[in-house]
């Protein structure tokens, strides 16, 4: 319980720290974020074994052994294994920046696996929607991408570990024009070193 | 409202001549001229100039024509009428052989006229005369010796004399206009005259670019490049295509903008995790100041004519809006309070107005403010409007939207009554930037 506690205040920190900052975007065009269908839901169940990770010093045995693939430049959690370390993106509204509530474990997640693996290295990478100014846009990537990685070492991973970088709105996944496509570009992608 | 649509192939074929000659020049990779130049005009309200336009005698002598570029470029911007001249015969080809009635009865207000002389070194004499249909005055008498390869830069100087004599105001129809084009895998970062031919390539890279911005005395670029895996500030010297990375901190490097005095650089830089604002030598000697410390992003800043303040985007108030700051300290002050996201600040060339672009709904829109009475125009009726810029006269505003899903370049003019759109068989062609006065 007293994990659950300490993960709990951390967060209560974390959205203090959210909602003081004096630059809490107006949504100027709520839109729902649509992320793809595997990282639509959090499952209560994946909490416990998140926040068991951060205590490295008391570690609870996940269910399931966690599958590490180790490449020259560090380890990496194989992409696309079940829960929340399998999921690598992290999908905003428009002129949005904080990480949504529902993409929380999965940044716990990854934060844990950094902290488990020391030469693990992270690149989170800011995109943004082809609406509006480029540069604007470069900007607003950047901001999401320190926010996740806030958030990662807020949650036990070394800063040296995580790299934050944008590419705007240059490296669209869906080069569609619709609300459907912009949903899938604003996003954060998690990209492990040598995966 | 009057619209009409034409389809310019003049000078296709005169192009590709002209970039032949050019191969190796310059330091800038040669492309063929795009194929078709589609053009739109939109004029509203407009009192256009009735301009009687006779083909030069002998023009038939020249490697590339004149008199047709010289058209272009003047309806082109909207102010003018192109007279219809069949019937007229024979045509007269200087001032003195102008039968007046019969331009007065065709309602011309003005003749252009004009002979073509070659010279025995190759070159060409172009002599051209404006005349007054009305009092005959004889408004403009000039000659021009020009080589073959100059031709169509001399019509461009031809229909800059011709626009100044008629309106008062200096023509920008000899300036040229950067942009990138996105396609086949690429980005490349091109130049060419403000009528969008004599294209010519700066930069190809596998990884985007964007914000090319010209130096103030138009020889070299500055731009944003990803090749280096983050953005980055380099700095390209136009002749030699020598190139300098500028910026490359940890995080972003990007919209660098030139100080009037061509040395200072103002670049955002996101090396303490947010966009922050900086100004640093434009040859990247030495550290960057940073110009203000928020906790907001701070980006996109260009200088006042002046070059005693900075005008940026900001969206320390809760969304993108339009700030501007002394250089020498003091507190930024908001310039934009309609609208819920403003951004992309230019200032025209004699600090008056200020052009932007403004989300309204789902459309983003180019507008224009008069920095006097804050007054505030929506310019363009596009969808999804992206970096404009004024050109040198302050006249038009170029920029870059979204027709039928692909970037196109369009220019608006100040008061928003004339609209243009190029469009290319190119690719998605975006982030235009109107060069200085030759």
């Amino acid at each position: 319980m007293k994990t659950v506690f300490a993960l709990t205040a951390v967060a209560t920190v974390l959205l203090a720290a959210c909602s003081s900052t004096p630059t809490t975007p107006v949504k100027v065009e709520e839109v729902r974020t649509t992320p793809a269908p595997e990282a639509s839901v959090v499952k209560p169940a994946a909490a416990p074994a998140s926040s068991a990770a951060v205590t490295p010093t008391q570690p609870i045995a996940p269910a399931k052994p966690l599958e590490v693939a180790e490449s020259m430049d560090g380890p990496f959690p194989p992409k696309g294994q079940g829960g929340d370390l399998g999921k690598r993106t992290i999908y905003y509204g428009f002129d949005e920046f904080a990480v949504p509530e529902d993409s929380k474990p999965v940044v716990s997640a990854h934060a844990a696996f950094l902290t488990r693996h020391a030469k693990a290295h992270l690149l989170v990478q800011g995109n943004c929607d082809e609406r509006g100014s480029r540069e604007y846009n470069l900007a607003l990537g950047m901001r999401r991408a320190e926010g996740v990685k806030a958030l990662l070492t807020l949650s036990g991973a070394a800063d040296a570990q995580i790299e934050a970088s944008s590419f705007g709105k240059e490296k669209p996944v869906d080069a569609g024009h619709d609300e459907n496509a912009w949903a899938k570009n604003r996003r954060v992608d998690l990209v492990y070193q040598g995966e | 409202m009057t619209t009409f649509r034409r389809h310019l192939r003049i000078g296709k074929v005169w192009a590709l001549t002209l970039l032949v000659g050019m191969v190796g020049l310059a330091g800038l990779v040669s492309t063929p001229a795009q194929a078709e130049l589609d053009m739109a005009i939109t004029t509203e309200g407009v009192r256009q100039i009735p301009l009687a336009l006779l083909p030069l005698a002998q023009e038939n002598l020249l490697p590339s024509p004149v008199l047709a570029v010289v058209q272009a470029d003047l309806v082109r911007s909207g102010l003018f009428r192109a007279v219809d001249i069949s019937g007229i015969v024979p045509l007269p080809s200087e001032a003195k052989q102008i039968r007046m009635a019969d331009f007065r009865a065709r309602d011309a207000r003005q003749v252009l006229t004009g002979s073509v002389q070659p010279q025995a070194d190759g070159r060409f004499q172009l002599r051209v005369q404006l005349v007054d249909a009305v009092t005959e005055a004889v408004r403009i008498n000039q000659s021009f010796t020009v080589a073959p390869a100059a031709l169509r830069q001399t019509a461009h100087q031809i229909a800059d004399e011709v626009y100044q004599e008629l309106t008062g105001e200096r023509g920008a129809f000899s300036t040229r206009i950067a942009y990138i084009v996105k396609g086949g895998g690429r980005y490349q970062l091109k130049v060419a005259d403000a009528d969008a031919y004599n294209e010519q390539t700066v930069l190809s890279s596998r990884e985007p670019i964007i914000s090319p911005r010209w130096s103030p005395d138009g020889k070299r670029m500055a731009y944003v490049s990803f090749e280096l895996n983050r953005p980055s500030v380099v700095v390209q010297n136009l002749a030699t295509g020598e190139r300098k990375t500028v910026a490359n901190f940890k995080g972003n490097n990007s919209a660098p903008a030139w100080s009037p005095d061509g040395r200072q650089l103002a670049v955002t830089l996101s090396r303490d995790g947010i966009a922050q604002i900086y100004v640093m030598p434009a040859d990247g000697s030495g550290l960057p100041r940073r110009v203000m410390t928020t906790r907001a992003i701070d980006t996109e800043a260009c200088f006042t004519p002046d070059g005693t303040a900075l005008v940026f985007t900001s969206d320390r108030g809760g969304s993108p809006q339009i700030y501007r700051v002394p250089l020498n300290g003091g507190n930024a002050q908001r310039l934009t309070f309609s609208g819920a996201y403003n951004v992309s600040p230019r200032i025209s060339p004699d600090g008056s107005k200020m052009t932007y672009v403004q989300q309204s709904g789902s459309v983003f829109r180019v507008m224009l403010q008069d920095l006097d009475s804050g007054q505030t125009q929506t310019l363009t009726d596009t969808q999804l409007d992206e970096s404009p810029s004024f050109s040198p006269n302050g006249r038009i505003i170029l920029y870059a939207t979204r027709v039928g899903g692909r970037g196109v370049l369009a220019m608006v003019s100040a008061d928003g009554r004339v609209r243009q759109r190029f469009t290319t068989q190119a690719g998605d062609v975006y982030e235009p930037a109107w060069g200085p006065y030759p």
